[in-house]
Parts: C-alpha cells; sequence; structure tokens
C-alpha cells in the first residue's frame, strides 16, 4: 500500500470519526437536561434508522382540542337532548338493540323489578328444562301474576330448542308469538334458549322474529351479543336439578396443586363441518402421559363416511380412558368448542374443580356481563392451540389454587341448579334497571356472591359482612340491642329489666331497641331504667316473634344483639359473645345450640335438642349477628316461609340458621353459657307450656324439612367446638381473669 | 462521554486490519482521539444553559424535518371500521407469538407529514402535544420495539386525537399508506374528540379498516366490547393545576355543576334542582365578563361570583359530569383530580376503560332523563360509601387519567391482557388503590370449606438428638385416630438416625427425613412426603397432649383450616414505655400467636414459609436459632387476615418455650430475644400483621355437668 493511500485513508477515518462525534454523539440531547435518561442510548441513532424510537421535537406543538372548545359544544346546543335520544331507541333495533334503544324502563319504576309469565296453554309442550326455568321464576320473589305490575315478561312458550332437527322443536313459533296480547313487539320480553340453528352452519337464528326482546341463551357469539342487553348462559342438560343442586367436587386444596394429569380432554371429533378444525388438530398436542386429548369419530350413523386416516388409531385411544376418571383427576380441563360454542363440558369441569381451558373462540362466556372468567379459567385462543401445553404449565401454582377455588365458588354460586341459573340472570337484569344501586363487580364475584349479595340493602361493600377484609375495614364495634317484649311491665323485678340493664352496661352497646309485641299500651317513660344508651321502643303490629326480626335497618351499628325478653344475660358475657363475633362477623354467634340429623328410618331430617357434642345452629333467643341478615330474612326469602313461621310462631330460629348457613356454608359459632341456661331461656314461666308442647318440637322438625326443601339441601353444617374466654376454667386466679362472671356456672 | 465511547469501540476493530503501521497513521489517530475527547470533556463541563442551547442548535429535529408524503387522488380508502370485529377476527395473535414475559411488542411508526395532492396537510394541527407525549410514553415503555417485524401492534404517528382538525378522507388515504397497514390488522389508533357537527358521531368517522380503535366517546352503539378500548378525554388541566390530594369526607357543596356548555333543557332543571336544595347545590358557569382564552377556562362564575376553577371541584362531594355534543368530557378527569364524586349523565356512553375499571365504587350512573331526581339518589348513599367514592376517584385519576402516558399504558395494557388473559391484571390490581392493597386481605384459601376428616394430617416431628423423648411423643401421638403419617425432621448432621427395629412401632407409615444442615426453618419445609393437606408440627419433647386433645385440635383446624390452630398460646404486646413490641407469655386474657411446637396448620403455609417470606426473616430466624414459630404466626396473620385459635384449656408444658435446643428457657434472655423478633418481624412486614382475640376453643360440652363418657373428647386439659 502507498503512503499516500495510507494517510488519505487515515485522514478520511478521522475526519468519519469526526463527523460520528458530531451527528452521533453530539446530537444527543444531553441526559442531563432533558431528563429522559432511559432514551439516550436508542435515541442516538436516531437519524441513522428509519425505524426510531419516538424522538423529541424542538417545536412549540398545540393541543389536540383548542382551549375555547366549548364553542362547537355550544354550536352544537340547539339540538335537544330529548330528540337525540329519542333518534337513538328509533334507530337501534333488532340486532343493535340496547336496554336504552329496546326496553321499556318505565314499567319498573312502580313496582320495581317483578316478573310476568304468561299462563300455559292448553295442549302446548313444554319441555321439563323449560317447566323448570318457569317454576323457577313463579316461585321467586320477583314474580308477579299481574301483567300490569310486569317490568319484564317470560314466555310459556318453550324456546329453549331452535334446533329444527331436534324433538322438541316447536312449530309455528313465530304465528304464536304473535298472536300473544302483551308481545308488543318483545318489549320487555326475555326469552330463554339452549340450542339455536342445525347441521351445517349451527345459525344463531331462533327461527322467529323475537323483536325487542332479550334473549338469555347458551352459546351466543360476541358477534350477534348485543352487551347489556342479552345474557349469556350456560348450557346446561335436561338433568340439571331444579334447586339446590350438588356442591363442587372439591373437598381439600392439596399443595402442590397438581393433579395426576396437567390437560385432559375426551370427546367427539366430527371430522369435517363447522367447527371441526380445532378438535381434528388436538392430537399435536396429546402426549398421553400428562396432556391427554381423546377424540372419537364414531358419532351420528355414518361417521365412517368421513373416516379419516386417524380415526381407528383416536378410537382405540380413546377407549382406554375414562371420562370421570380424568375429570377427577386433571388439573386443567380443555374445553373445546363443539358444533356450537358452548359444551356440557364446560359446567362439569367447573363442578369438578377442574381448570376449564376454554378454546371457543368468540363465545361469549356465560353470565360475562358480571363474572370476572380470568379468575376461574383459561380463556385460550384456538389458533394458539399448539402453544396450550406451555401456557397452562407456566401458570404459577399460586393461581392454580385460586382459579380452583374460584371454580367451586362459580358453580354453586350461579350454576349448581337451573333455579341458580334462572336467578342470576334474573338479577343481572335487575340491577341494569337499578343502575345505581346494583352490584359491583366484587360482589359478584368473591364470596357469597351476587344472589347472596342483595343491592336494594346497600350499594357500600362495607356494609354486608362479607367484604371486611378485602376491604381492609372492620366492623362497627357497637352493637344494637333488640330485645322483644311480649308481656307488660308490672313489676321492676321483671326479667326484661334486669336484662335491659345489664345489655346498658356493655361497652359495647349503642343503643337499644325494645319491639312492643303487647296487647298492654306502651308503659310510661318512668318505668324504663335508667340507662346510658338510648332505647328506642316500636311497636310491632304483629304478636309474633317474627317481628323481631323483620327490622329495618336504619341503625348505625353492623351488629344486632337479640334477645328474648326472659334470657338471662349477664354484661360480660354479652361482651365476651360480642367480642368472638367481631372475629367471625358473618357468622351466627350464640348461646343456646342445637342440631340437626339425618333420620334413616323416617327419612328426613331430624331436630334434636339434646346436649350433644356438636350442633347445628344456636337459638336467635339470644345472639348475636351482622343486621345484613335481618335484611336478607325479609327480603330474600319467600313469603311462603315466613308466613309459615307466623302462623306457627315457631321456627323463625331456625330459618335464619338455615338462610346464614346457606350464605356462609359454615356452621354458627356457639359461645360459652351457662348450664341453667336451657331451663331459664325455654321453660320460661309465661310460655312453658309452648316449649314443653310435644306439637311445638313437631312442628320444628316439619320447619326443618320444609326449609331444606326450599332450599334444595340441607345448608346447616355441624360443629364440634365452642368458644371460651382464653383463661376459662383454668387454674389461675380468678382476678387475673377477664370475663370471670362466665366462670361461675 | 458517549462519544468517546463509541471512538474506542472503533480503534480496535480498525488497527488490527493496517498491516504494516506508518507513524504518521498513529498520530493522526492519537490526534483525533485527543480531540474527541477534549470535545467530550468541553461537553461535559459546559455550563447547563449552553449546553442546552448548543444541543438545540445542534438537534434540528423538528416536525417540520419529517419526510413529506404526497397523497395521490386515486389512493385507496380504506372501509369503514367493521361493527363486528372482535379480537378472534379481525387480530392477528399470531404477530404476538408466544411469549414468556406475556407482554406485546409495539412498534410506532416515524413522523411523516401527509399532504394532499396539491400540496395542503391532512390536518390542521399536524402533531399534537399531547399525540407527542403520548408516542413518547409508548416509546419509553416495555412495550416499545423499533423492530417492526417482531411487533404485534402498530401505532400510526398520524394524529387523529381530535376529529375536528382532520380531513377524513385524506385521513383514512394516509392510514392505508402505512407500509404494514395490512386492512388495519392489529393497528391500534387513539381518538379522544369524535365526531362532529352536526350529529357527533360517537367513533371516529375516519375509516380505518379492521383497525382497534381507543376511543373517548364511545356509545353502546359505536363500541365494540372487547376489541375497541374506551379511553378518557384527557384533560390537559392535568398538566397545568396541582390539585392535591384531599382526605376523604364531607365538603362544603353536596352537588356541583362546573360544565359551560350545557344544554339549555338541563341547565332548566339544574337551576330548579339548586332552588330546591339551596346552598348544598351549586351551579357555575362560563364567565361573561372575562375574556376569551386560557385564562377564562380557569375561572367559573355564579351570579357574578367568580371561582377558581377546577380548584372549586374540591369543594363538592358530588359533581356533575353532563354529556355535551360529545358522550365522552374532559370534565371527567378534573373532577376526578379533585376527588369529587363525578355523578355521569350520559345515556349509552361506556364509561373510560370499563373492561377494567369498577366504576360502580368511583361514580354514579344516573340517566338523564333521572337528572331531576338527582338529589334524591346522592342522599340515599351512605357516607361511608362517598369516602370511598372520593378516594376511589382520586385514584382512578392518578392511575389512569393523570396524563398521556398512563392513558397510554392503560390501554396498551388492556389489550395486553386480552392476548394473554391467564395473565392478565386482577380486578383488585385494577381497582384497588393502594391504601386498600396495603390493607386488605385476600386470602390464598379463600372458598369456605371444611375439608373431610378422612385423610387426616400428617406429623411432623422435628428432632435433634432427644430420641427417648422424641419415641414418647411418636407413641403419644400415633394414639391419635386421624393421624395419617409421622414425619420425623432429623436435623443432626452429625449423628444418624436409630436404626428402623428400634423405632417404636405405629400403625401409620413413619418417615425420617435428614436434613443437611441444622435449621429451624427444615420444620417447616413442603416436603413431598407430606401427602395430607394438614400439617401438625409437634417439638421432640410435648408429651403432654393427650390423644383427646390432638384428635379436637385437628376437628378444630377442619373447621378453620386457613388458620393456625395450637395448644400454647402467646401474645403481644405494645410496650409503651420502650415504644416498641413486647412479647408476653404469662397467663393473659388474650392470644395472638400459637406455639408451632405444637400447631395444626394447612400444609400451603409450609410452602408460603418456604418460598415466599419476606425480606430476610428465615435467615434471621435460622441464624438465631428462634421465633421460627412467631416468623409463622407473622406470615399467616399477615395473608390470611385473621388470628389463629388456640385450643383447650392451659396446660403446664414441660418447656413450651423450648425450641430444638437444649438450654434455651423460659429465662429473662429468652423473652427478650422474642420481643426482638417481634419488633424485628413487624418492622420487615411494615405493619404488624398479628390480630388479638379473647377466646380459645374447647369441645361443645367440655365441663359441662354431663356424663363424661358420652362426651367425645373427655381427656381434655388434664395436667
Amino acid at each position: 500500500m502507498q503512503a499516500k493511500k495510507r494517510y488519505l485513508i487515515s485522514l478520511l477515518t478521522g475526519a468519519f470519526l469526526v463527523l460520528l462525534f458530531y451527528f452521533g454523539g453530539g446530537g444527543d440531547p444531553g441526559p442531563a437536561a432533558t431528563g429522559f435518561r432511559s432514551r439516550h442510548d436508542r435515541s442516538r441513532n436516531g437519524y441513522n434508522r428509519p425505524e426510531q424510537p419516538w424522538p423529541h421535537f424542538s417545536d412549540p406543538l398545540q393541543h389536540f382540542s383548542p382551549w375555547d372548545q366549548s364553542d362547537t359544544e355550544e354550536y352544537n346546543v340547539h339540538i335537544s337532548p330529548r330528540q337525540k335520544s329519542d333518534v337513538n331507541s328509533s334507530v337501534y333495533k333488532g340486532k343493535r338493540c340496547r336496554m336504552q334503544s329496546c326496553f321499556d324502563f318505565s314499567l319498573c319504576q312502580r313496582n320495581g323489578f317483578k316478573v310476568y309469565v304468561y299462563p300455559q296453554q292448553k295442549g302446548e309442550k313444554i319441555s321439563e328444562s323449560y317447566q323448570n326455568i318457569l317454576s323457577t321464576i313463579e316461585g321467586s320473589r320477583f314474580y308477579t301474576s299481574d301483567p300490569s305490575h310486569a317490568c319484564l315478561f317470560i314466555l310459556s312458550l318453550d324456546t329453549l330448542d331452535r334446533d329444527q332437527l331436534s324433538p322438541q322443536y316447536v312449530h309455528n313459533l313465530k304465528t304464536k308469538v304473535q298472536s300473544l296480547p302483551l308481545w308488543n313487539n318483545g318489549r320487555n320480553h326475555l326469552i330463554f334458549n339452549l340450542y339455536s340453528g342445525t347441521w351445517p352452519d349451527y345459525t344463531e337464528d331462533l327461527g322467529f322474529d323475537i323483536g325487542q326482546a332479550m334473549l338469555a341463551k347458551a352459546s351466543i357469539s360476541t358477534e350477534n351479543f348485543r352487551p347489556n342487553f342479552d345474557v349469556s348462559i350456560p348450557l346446561f342438560s335436561k338433568d340439571h336439578p331444579r334447586t339446590g343442586g350438588d356442591r363442587g367436587f372439591l373437598k381439600y386444596n392439596t399443595i402442590p396443586p397438581f393433579r395426576k394429569y396437567m390437560l385432559v380432554f375426551k370427546g367427539k371429533r366430527y371430522l369435517t363441518g363447522i367447527g371441526s378444525d380445532t378438535r381434528n388438530a388436538l392430537y399435536h398436542v396429546h402426549n398421553a402421559e400428562d396432556v391427554v386429548l381423546l377424540t372419537t369419530c364414531k358419532h351420528g350413523k355414518d361417521w365412517q363416511k368421513h373416516k379419516d386416516a386417524r380415526c381407528d388409531k383416536d378410537n382405540a385411544e380413546y377407549d382406554k380412558y375414562d371420562y370421570r376418571e380424568m375429570l377427577h383427576n386433571s388439573t386443567f380441563c380443555l374445553v373445546p368448542r363443539g358444533r356450537r360454542l358452548g359444551s356440557f363440558r364446560y359446567l362439569e369441569a367447573l363442578q369438578a374443580a377442574c381448570v376449564p381451558v376454554m378454546l371457543s373462540n368468540g363465545w361469549e362466556l356465560p353470565f360475562s356481563e358480571v363474572i370476572d372468567w380470568n379468575t376461574a379459567a383459561v380463556i385460550g385462543d384456538e389458533r394458539l392451540l399448539l402453544q396450550i401445553p406451555s401456557t397452562v404449565r407456566s401458570i404459577h401454582q399460586d393461581k392454580i389454587l385460586a382459579l380452583r377455588q374460584q371454580t367451586q365458588f362459580l358453580w354453586e354460586a350461579y350454576f349448581s341448579s337451573v333455579e341458580k341459573i334462572v336467578l342470576t340472570t334474573l338479577e343481572i337484569i335487575q340491577d341494569r334497571v337499578l343502575q345505581q344501586m346494583s352490584r359491583s363487580t366484587m360482589m359478584w364475584n368473591s364470596h357469597p356472591g351476587g344472589l347472596f349479595t342483595l343491592p336494594l340493602y346497600s350499594s357500600y361493600l362495607g356494609d354486608f359482612p362479607f367484604f371486611y377484609a378485602e376491604l381492609g375495614i372492620k366492623p362497627n364495634p357497637k352493637f344494637t340491642a333488640v330485645i322483644h317484649a311480649v308481656t307488660p311491665l308490672v313489676s321492676q323485678s321483671q326479667p326484661i329489666l334486669k336484662l335491659l340493664a345489664s345489655v346498658a352496661k356493655s361497652q359495647y352497646c349503642s343503643q337499644i331497641i325494645v319491639l312492643w309485641n303487647c296487647d298492654k299500651s306502651l308503659p310510661a317513660k318512668h318505668r324504663w331504667p335508667a340507662t346510658s344508651v338510648p332505647i328506642i321502643v316500636i311497636e310491632g303490629e304483629n304478636k309474633v316473634l317474627k317481628g323481631r326480626l323483620a327490622l329495618n335497618t336504619t341503625f348505625p351499628s353492623d351488629a344486632f344483639i337479640s334477645l328474648n325478653r326472659n334470657a338471662v344475660l349477664k354484661t360480660t358475657r354479652v361482651d365476651f359473645a360480642f367480642t368472638v363475633w367481631q372475629s367471625f362477623p358473618e357468622r351466627i354467634v350464640g348461646y343456646p345450640a342445637r342440631s340437626h340429623f339425618w333420620d334413616n328410618n323416617k327419612e328426613r331430617w331430624g331436630y334434636t335438642s339434646k346436649w350433644t357434642n356438636d350442633y347445628s345452629m344456636v337459638l336467635t333467643g339470644a345472639a348475636i349477628y351482622h343486621r345484613y341478615y335481618h335484611f336478607l330474612y325479609t327480603h330474600f326469602l319467600p313469603n311462603s316461609l315466613k308466613s309459615m313461621v307466623d302462623q306457627l310462631a315457631n321456627c323463625e330460629d331456625i330459618l335464619m340458621n338455615f338462610l346464614v348457613s346457606a350464605v356462609t356454608k359454615l356452621p354458627p359459632i356457639k359461645v360459652t353459657q351457662k348450664k341453667q341456661y336451657k331451663e331459664t331461656m325455654m321453660g320460661q314461666s309465661s310460655r312453658a307450656s309452648r316449649w314443653a308442647d310435644p306439637d311445638h318440637f313437631a312442628q320444628r322438625q316439619t320447619c326443618m324439612n320444609k326449609f331444606a326443601s326450599w332450599f334444595g339441601g340441607m345448608p346447616l353444617v355441624h360443629s364440634q367446638m365452642r368458644l371460651d374466654p382464653v383463661l376459662f376454667k383454668d387454674q389461675v386466679s380468678i382476678l387475673r381473669k377477664k370475663y370471670r362472671e362466665i366462670e361461675r356456672l | 462521554m458517549c462519544a468517546s465511547g463509541k471512538y474506542s469501540s472503533r480503534g480496535p476493530a480498525l488497527i488490527p486490519r493496517m498491516k504494516t503501521k506508518h507513524r504518521i497513521y498513529y498520530i493522526t489517530l492519537f490526534s483525533v482521539v485527543l480531540l474527541g475527547l477534549i470535545a467530550t470533556g468541553m461537553f461535559q463541563f459546559w455550563p447547563h444553559s449552553i449546553e442546552s442551547s448548543a444541543e438545540w442548535s445542534l438537534d434540528r429535529r423538528s416536525v417540520h424535518d419529517a419526510p413529506l408524503v404526497r397523497i395521490p387522488v386515486s389512493s385507496p380508502i380504506p372501509e369503514r371500521g367493521d361493527l363486528s370485529c372482535r379480537m378472534h377476527t379481525c387480530f392477528d395473535v399470531y404477530r404476538c407469538g408466544y411469549n414468556p414475559k406475556n407482554k406485546i411488542k409495539v412498534y410506532i411508526y416515524p413522523l411523516q407529514r401527509f399532504v394532499d395532492d396539491v400540496g395542503v396537510p391532512i390536518s390542521s394541527t399536524g402533531l399534537s402535544r399531547e399525540y407527542n407525549d403520548l408516542l413518547s410514553a409508548i416509546s419509553d415503555s416495555d412495550f416499545y420495539t423499533d423492530d417492526v417485524s417482531r411487533a404485534c401492534l402498530f401505532i400510526p404517528s398520524i394524529d387523529v386525537l381530535n376529529q375536528n382538525s382532520l380531513r377524513i378522507r385524506e385521513t383514512a388515504q394516509a392510514l392505508a399508506m402505512l407500509p404494514r397497514w395490512d386492512k388495519g390488522m392489529n393497528h391500534l389508533l387513539f381518538n379522544m374528540l369524535p365526531g362532529g357537527p352536526p350529529d357527533y358521531n360517537t367513533a371516529l368517522d375516519v375509516p380505518r379498516d379492521r383497525a382497534l380503535l381507543a376511543g373517548g366517546g364511545f356509545s353502546t352503539w359505536t363500541y365494540r366490547q372487547g376489541y375497541d378500548v374506551s379511553i378518557p378525554v384527557y384533560s390537559p388541566l392535568s398538566a397545568e393545576v396541582d390539585l392535591p390530594e384531599r382526605q376523604p369526607g364531607p365538603r362544603r357543596y353536596f352537588i356541583l355543576s362546573s360544565q359551560t356548555a350545557i344544554h339549555r333543557e338541563y341547565r332548566v332543571e339544574l337551576e330548579r334542582l339548586k332552588e330546591e336544595n339551596g346552598e348544598a347545590v351549586l351551579l357555575l358557569d362560563k364567565c361573561t365578563n372575562l375574556s376569551q382564552g386560557l385564562a377564562s377556562i380557569r375561572k367559573r362564575c355564579y351570579k357574578g361570583q367568580v371561582y377558581d376553577y377546577p380548584q372549586i371541584l374540591q369543594e363538592s362531594s358530588f359533581c356533575v359530569v353532563l354529556r355535551g355534543a360529545r358522550l365522552g368530557q374532559a370534565t371527567l378527569s378534573d373532577v376526578l383530580q379533585a376527588g369529587c364524586v363525578p355523578v355521569i349523565m350520559a345515556d349509552s356512553y361506556i364509561l373510560p376503560f370499563s373492561e377494567v375499571l369498577d366504576w360502580k365504587r368511583a361514580s354514579v350512573v344516573i340517566p338523564e332523563e333521572k337528572l331531576p331526581e338527582m338529589y334524591t339518589i346522592l342522599k340515599s348513599i351512605p357516607h361511608r360509601q362517598v369516602e370511598e367514592m372520593q378516594r376511589q376517584a382520586r385514584w382512578f385519576w392518578e392511575a389512569y387519567f393523570s396524563s398521556m402516558k398512563a392513558i397510554g399504558m392503560t390501554t396498551l395494557q388492556i389489550i395486553n391482557d386480552r392476548i394473554y388473559p391467564y395473565a392478565a391484571r386482577t380486578y383488585e390490581e385494577w381497582n384497588n388503590p393502594p391504601i386498600v392493597k396495603w390493607s386488605s386481605v385476600n386470602s390464598p384459601l379463600f372458598l369456605p370449606l371444611i375439608p373431610p376428616r378422612s385423610p387426616g394430617f400428617t406429623a411432623v416431628v422435628l428432632t435433634y438428638d432427644r430420641i427417648e423423648s422424641l419415641f414418647r411423643v411418636i407413641t403419644e401421638i400415633s394414639k391419635v385416630p386421624s393421624l395419617a403419617k409421622l414425619l420425623v425432621v432429623w436435623n443432626n448432621q452429625n449423628k444418624s438416625p436409630p436404626e428402623e427395629l428400634l423405632w417404636p412401632k405405629v400403625a401409620v407409615p413413619l418417615k425420617v427425613v435428614r436434613t443437611k444442615e441444622n435449621k429451624l426453618s427444615n420444620r417447616f419445609f413442603p416436603f413431598d412426603e407430606i401427602e395430607t393437606e394438614a400439617v401438625l408440627a409437634i417439638d421432640d419433647d410435648i408429651i403432654m397432649l393427650t390423644s383427646d386433645e390432638l384428635q379436637f385440635g385437628y376437628e378444630v383446624w377442619r373447621e378453620f383450616p386457613d388458620r393456625l390452630v395450637g395448644y400454647p398460646g402467646r401474645l403481644h404486646l405494645w410496650d409503651h414505655e420502650m415504644g416498641k413490641w413486647k412479647y408476653e407469655s404469662e397467663w393473659t386474657n388474650e392470644v395472638s400467636m400459637v406455639l408451632t411446637g405444637a400447631a395444626f396448620y394447612h400444609k400451603y403455609f409450609n410452602y408460603l414459609y418456604t418460598y415466599k417470606m419476606p425480606g430476610d426473616i428465615k435467615n434471621w430466624v435460622d441464624a438465631h436459632m428462634n421465633c421460627e414459630d412467631i416468623a409463622m404466626n407473622f406470615l399467616v396473620a399477615n395473608i390470611t387476615g385473621k388470628a389463629p385459635i388456640k385450643v383447650t384449656p392451659r396446660k403446664k408444658f414441660k418447656c413450651p418455650e423450648c425450641t430444638a435446643i437444649d438450654g434455651l428457657s423460659l429465662d429473662q434472655t429468652h423473652m427478650v430475644e422474642r420481643s426482638e423478633c417481634i419488633n424485628k418481624f413487624a418492622s420487615v412486614f411494615g405493619t404488624m400483621p398479628l390480630k388479638v382475640v379473647e377466646h380459645r376453643a374447647d369441645p361443645v360440652l367440655y365441663k359441662d355437668d354431663f356424663p363424661e363418657k358420652l362426651k367425645s373428647f373427655p381427656n381434655i386439659g388434664s395436667l
């Protein structure tokens, strides 16, 4: 190489480097000056490559909306908002129906959310499933037999199965519906449907004009789903129980949470036609070890016609495994679409605590309006089938534990019976009608769920006994004593006065309410003992025990202590029970306990007041519970049960225990009680005859069985423990003990 | 700095290529290096003001430098947005791919200036400050990629935030000219002010094929649920005005209306409300006597009285946000910033980020026709709820409304959550403000479940070398009906466990696990051998518990599977004199801990203790050979928010405070050390999670005057 050339090269190199320096390094806005350190490295090369991160522009840029933007608003002010909403409701019909345009809210204003069911016409065949839906509605608190009170209308024509090839298919639905006098083009009507369309394209059309009616439909696709108007319901079989329903299969939370299989599926493969692609591809992912995805080509009569090369092998593999066994022993269950988007498998997996892995693109998941499915299922994408194994394997075990428990919560809260599915549908629509008084997402997605969390009581989470921990708050540290009086005040030595005095002395007592259910008029003010807390006397209309529970909820404290007038309670006893309640605000805390058992001979539930080693109820003659349960008692339970309790003047405490255990799925809590309590509480002079009466006891047996049938099962749960003060009966000086009174039994 | 860095990286690459090295070359090279260094040094030490001016002179980056693109008249126009688009139909998920981080990659097109055939720009404002901020924020974020081939989502640099400043047809053509447009697939457009006079559509009118729209004024008819993202209308006041957070609580006014362009019909109704409720309602409007411009934006008037806006919003509990010509209103952002609960009256409006935010906890939505009933409706809301809403409103603003960055990041996160739903942020993460996240608990064992008795429990006995005592413990425990398995954790590395023959004969399987180190934490290891969910942790010297007591403990645990259920109880107390926590083992009326020398708990807590113990607590325990039980109590109470359950009366434990080491006893130093543990753990947890209770669990018939032989657990409390 010649020297000249070398000089030239080196000079050029130098010049190039200098240039680089200026353009590259020098052109960089100093990090200290701009404060965007992280961008430093990337923005340096900004000018050299087209793929630049967003540069910093030195220009003064305008705001996206001018400050006096309101002028354009002014310009538009001549269009009346009323007109605008009228235009909307006239334009958006049919497929674009929304509550605003296709639902008449005014029907719900006068009488609240009431549902009318058309009378069933003679000769009209109704499937068992639809019959279950109708009788659920008729038995619910929403039901009205008067169409002029109704806000929502339900057809008595069976619309569940709209597959023309199905034997359940109802013909001429179009004319039948049109001839209904109240049809009103479907306005405020709700139509239940499980199957629509048929082979080969399985459209979601119901085969008749639904007008402006809402759909509660299974397997609905996001394209056809009208948000906040339709309700997506799960596909359920005709054997799905009407009420109650089986509990979830999860009995315990094993750690680590993995089961024998990671991911399983067992089902038909359609080979051709709509929805067949995903199932045809499943064998790619099957590994016969922990990912077991089995298909069979056998279905229908002429399956052999479409048979492909894999069929024989697949069919053989298919027969080796038992579906139930796989369902119960797998961490995840694949739920691919069938011909339609939804399948029975979804609910089966949910109940079996096998976390569903959805492969059903475009399926609007059941009750998606309120349920956050990400907490209970893995929503996969059919297009990414091959990634599914690595996806589920990447899910952390803490998450699996949570997903699995949530499947059980959702199953029991919304899916285990036809009744729950129907009531959830109605409650979702009621929430839309109530608007600002509706449930928040949290109420729907955490225990005990939307059906037990009535927004009419309060829309504030902290007013319920269930959300203290999630909100990081505590219940109000005071209670309201509710004393039930039935006999007139004659002497100062009456038990009720003693009771008043000892309850009022409790440091936690904020007020006392006396329910005066007595023939005699109220005693004069001076006859009441002087107490430091206010005493409010409410005169009851009913001379029945119910009055105690049917209170409204305008009281500030969260806890009610409900007391019989003859209850003998010392202040410390009340204090202790209340401190216990503060740890268990969602349960009933009481003193005397009772138990239930299954009577094998009589094949019914039995009630016992014997002293046993366990209990499942505490008597509400002296018990503490959250005021929400008052509300629930009055507004959730059907009139049939409440009036039964009224007429018998008995069982109201049993009903309360049923209700609370149905909500919590847990037993009540019994605290230390005085041995002779039984006698003083129950054998009180005035009612001695009643409690000694064998009829009274028989009534309670009957009540139990009536209640159990309404709840669709036995919600009561046994407990074997009682809570005592920490030093109860311990061999230590009595002076050290806080609750000394309780010692003296 | 960077210049010299670059230089030296070039150097070594160049030199080896030069085979014959001439001195002159080195001199040149050296001088260049020197020059470079000097220049860098000058930049380093130059006063900042001059530096930045120098920088601007060097950085000619201006929007005007962006390449000019001429749109031919005949250039294709995309189709109007397809209302049936959903993620599974109009979005190419393959572009996002499998990704261990579960994060989408977002590409931003470089800025171009689009002009039509005759050179007129397609937008009257060009790039707005807000859109520039948004794109900067995205390019700074983890979502950003400059590699167009790896991108899952594409963001055009064409600013369509405000439709008013756009030429619709030409903007659409410009979009279609983007190199990766491909029918708008995986493209995301941000628009805050959609529609235009006279009918003000609720979505951007620019035809956009399949592009996703992050829109600020969707109605239920234009919003494609699960596809589009509803975003707020950014309020530029956010950047201008600093409103410090106010404590939630009652404010001077109950209802405030501060919007200026309210329709006549609605203003009449608001005025009627004002008449009926007087001082509680404040009804503001534009000040007529002020000149236009920025100043007038910051003022509101009522009957000649002037109020500062948005400060006045902080004086009210509820603030009205009424629809205007558009459904989305920037006022919503101001109202939230002020911690005022928005009363939203805009029928069919899709609230911002409603896919993830629970607006019922932060706002009141009232149908427009119910405006006259507003006062009654709001009065029926409990005070505590109003306070929660005020706090929630402010939190929404801070997290999701406060800047273009917040809006952009939230939008991308929502799309990210759809693509990786199994890794999506939870409801709690989206909706709980930090203070609630901090104080609330979400128990990992949240399902109310009373497990069946049958699987029984696994007893885990930690032992070192007290063989005689250990064998007695084993013999005693083996009498408990529900015992399923015995696991002996042999913590002595110097000595082998006794031969198999020497062990007591028990009916259940007995396993010995030898540990590698003598650590206390070993007792809480989630051994595979533990197959039941119930674990009984027991020391090798706890021989005084009767079979009834242990069985009863297990029954209680079944009723409280998410708690520690133990025998000796302990308490923590606040020592006012010393100003710190104190450990108490005396006969107290309260309990906040149970000793794990004998306690039932769920195996999950073993896993938690071993892998999720915060800070250095585990090491501290192992180093001090103490307090593993206190640590366990902290851990469980912290994650469940619940107190432990002490079962059965107090017994005379031979050495209740004994850990595995002999010689430690109830002496003073021991207590001091335990107190230290509590203080240490409380500081690591950042809070005192322990809960104090005054109860213990006894069998239902305990001490009742009842024939002993009929009691399930007669042998309780005997000494």
